[in-house]
């Protein structure tokens, strides 16, 4: 059963189109890399998953529940859309830590306030709303001890380093425990120096059955972690396959002379 | 008259300043929020009326309003007038309500997109959004200019004594017109930079307790 089906989407933005159809599905604990130059629309599909662009047309299925179709998208209440979304989990290009906050409290953050407003809508007793802050505290602990950075737990965004803070937006995404986590260019603010960390959770990631669509600009991390790798330019698939086909034996010119251009780029 | 006998005198126009000051600021603080959603609303006939209300106060003088709002209604409607006082905090508490209001959205502007985008993915609520993530963050950033005009209203008090409201210059005035004693006038100054003095090491140890992060 495919965990995620995107049909058709489209989208423009000022009469300008960005996206003209897209369609792939995925498997679960499937790893997709979708590469390509700016302005291809690979940030914008990724949006679009995330409900952060609303597409003009199309479906979107996961576990086969449609939970965005172009048509009906306008009747949704804001609380279903926040409900929808959170099948998808997004790391962004530039961390978007919150400042204020410490470490932990950036990965419980969320949680934690839907927690206390279900309390204040008296929906648990105190001692059920302190037994989950509870878990929701160890959970978090447990994800920052996976991304190695369970010791700065108290640290504030600003004391990290750029990869540190990455891994700090990867535990915080995978705390609501997302059904197909998406990276938009992780590594692409980082220093070179820092790339490697942050790739090496997303590869320990993978093994933990996770489903991942990994927006990137790195090559060889395309190739040897990801299960499909999908090429986009000017808005459509250009190819789709295993990463074996697509980098050593490309069909369309357009990616063959991508990965030209990527080659001499190193 | 003694140097004792003129301060206490002055004392009352003292507390009258404060008064204006600390009732002021507890109006025009949280109506200056409602007026920055009303500028920064979706709906545009909303926002045009906001914009345009911000644009005649800070485009007129507040002793103007000052005096609009003491006589307007008697005026115009022939009712009674209000109160002095409360003609002056009225008229305050409006003005710096809408300097307040252009601030703080300022500062909400300055916040980059990506931090309401993370509480989106997050499945955070609008609500949850504002309070929790992007408000402190603008009162971080907006609390030196707050320190600027908080101190421009310790001073902006003495406008009061236009509709003739016994504040601290009045206090002065009216003991330099009875003895014929010129010092006392001079003398107030020392209370408006006590005051201005205490403000601006308030708004430092506020900004140094905000300081623990950068961004």
């Amino acid at each position: 059963m495919a965990v995620l089906e995107v049909k058709n989407i489209r989208k423009s933005f000022d009469g300008e189109e960005v996206l003209k159809g897209i369609d792939f599905s995925m498997e679960k604990g499937e790893v997709l890399a979708i590469i390509g130059s700016s302005g291809s629309g690979k940030t914008t599909l990724l949006r679009c998953l995330n409900f952060l662009v609303t597409p003009d047309k199309g479906q979107i299925f996961v576990n086969d529940d449609c939970i965005f179709g172009a048509a009906d998208i306008h009747t949704l209440s804001e609380k279903q859309i926040r409900e929808r979304r959170l099948h998808f989990g997004l790391v962004f290009q530039s961390f978007n830590l919150f400042p204020q906050y410490n470490v932990l409290r950036n990965v419980t953050l969320a949680e934690e306030l839907q927690i206390k407003d279900a309390y204040k809508a008296k929906k648990m007793t105190k001692d059920e709303m302190k037994g989950a802050l509870a878990k929701v505290t160890a959970h978090a602990e447990g994800l920052l001890s996976q991304v190695g950075l369970l010791e700065k737990k108290n640290a504030y965004p600003c004391e990290l380093s750029g990869g540190q803070q990455q891994r700090v937006a990867i535990a915080r995404a995978l705390a609501l425990n997302p059904d197909i986590l998406c990276f938009d260019e992780p590594t692409s603010a980082l220093d070179p120096a820092l790339t490697g960390e942050v790739l090496r959770v997303i590869r320990g990631l993978k093994s933990s059955e996770r489903t991942m669509i990994v927006v990137t600009h790195e090559m060889e991390f395309a190739r040897r972690v990801a299960d499909k790798v999908m090429f986009m330019a000017d808005g459509v698939i250009e190819e789709l396959g295993e990463p074996e086909q697509i980098f050593t034996n490309p069909k369309s010119e357009k990616l063959k002379a991508f990965l030209a251009n990527a080659a001499e780029g190193l | 008259m003694s140097f004792y006998d003129v301060t206490r005198q002055l004392m009352d126009g003292f507390l009258a300043t404060m008064m204006i000051f600390f009732v002021v600021l507890l109006g025009a603080l949280p109506l200056g929020l409602v007026i920055t959603f009303g500028s920064m609303s979706k709906i545009k006939p909303l926002r045009w009326l906001t914009r345009t209300f911000v644009w005649i106060i800070r485009g007129t003088p507040l002793m103007l309003q000052i005096i609009l709002v003491f006589y307007g209604p008697g005026l115009i409607f022939g009712a009674k007038a209000l109160p002095r006082m409360t003609a002056v905090l009225v008229a305050f508490i409006v003005n710096y309500a809408a300097y307040f209001s252009e601030i703080y959205r300022g500062g909400i502007e300055s916040i980059p997109a990506g931090q309401y985008e993370a509480g989106q993915v997050l499945g955070m609520t609008k609500r949850q959004i504002f309070f929790k993530v992007v408000l402190f963050q603008v009162i971080k950033r907006i609390m030196p200019s707050m320190g600027n005009e908080v101190i421009t209203l310790v001073k902006d008090t003495s406008l009061a004594r236009v509709i003739a409201v016994t504040e601290l210059v009045k206090a002065a005035e009216d003991i330099v017109g009875l003895k014929g004693i010129i010092w006392p006038i001079f003398y107030i100054g020392a209370f408006y930079l006590l005051v201005s003095g205490a403000l601006t090491l308030l708004f430092n140890w506020i900004e140094k307790k905000m300081d623990y992060y950068k961004g």
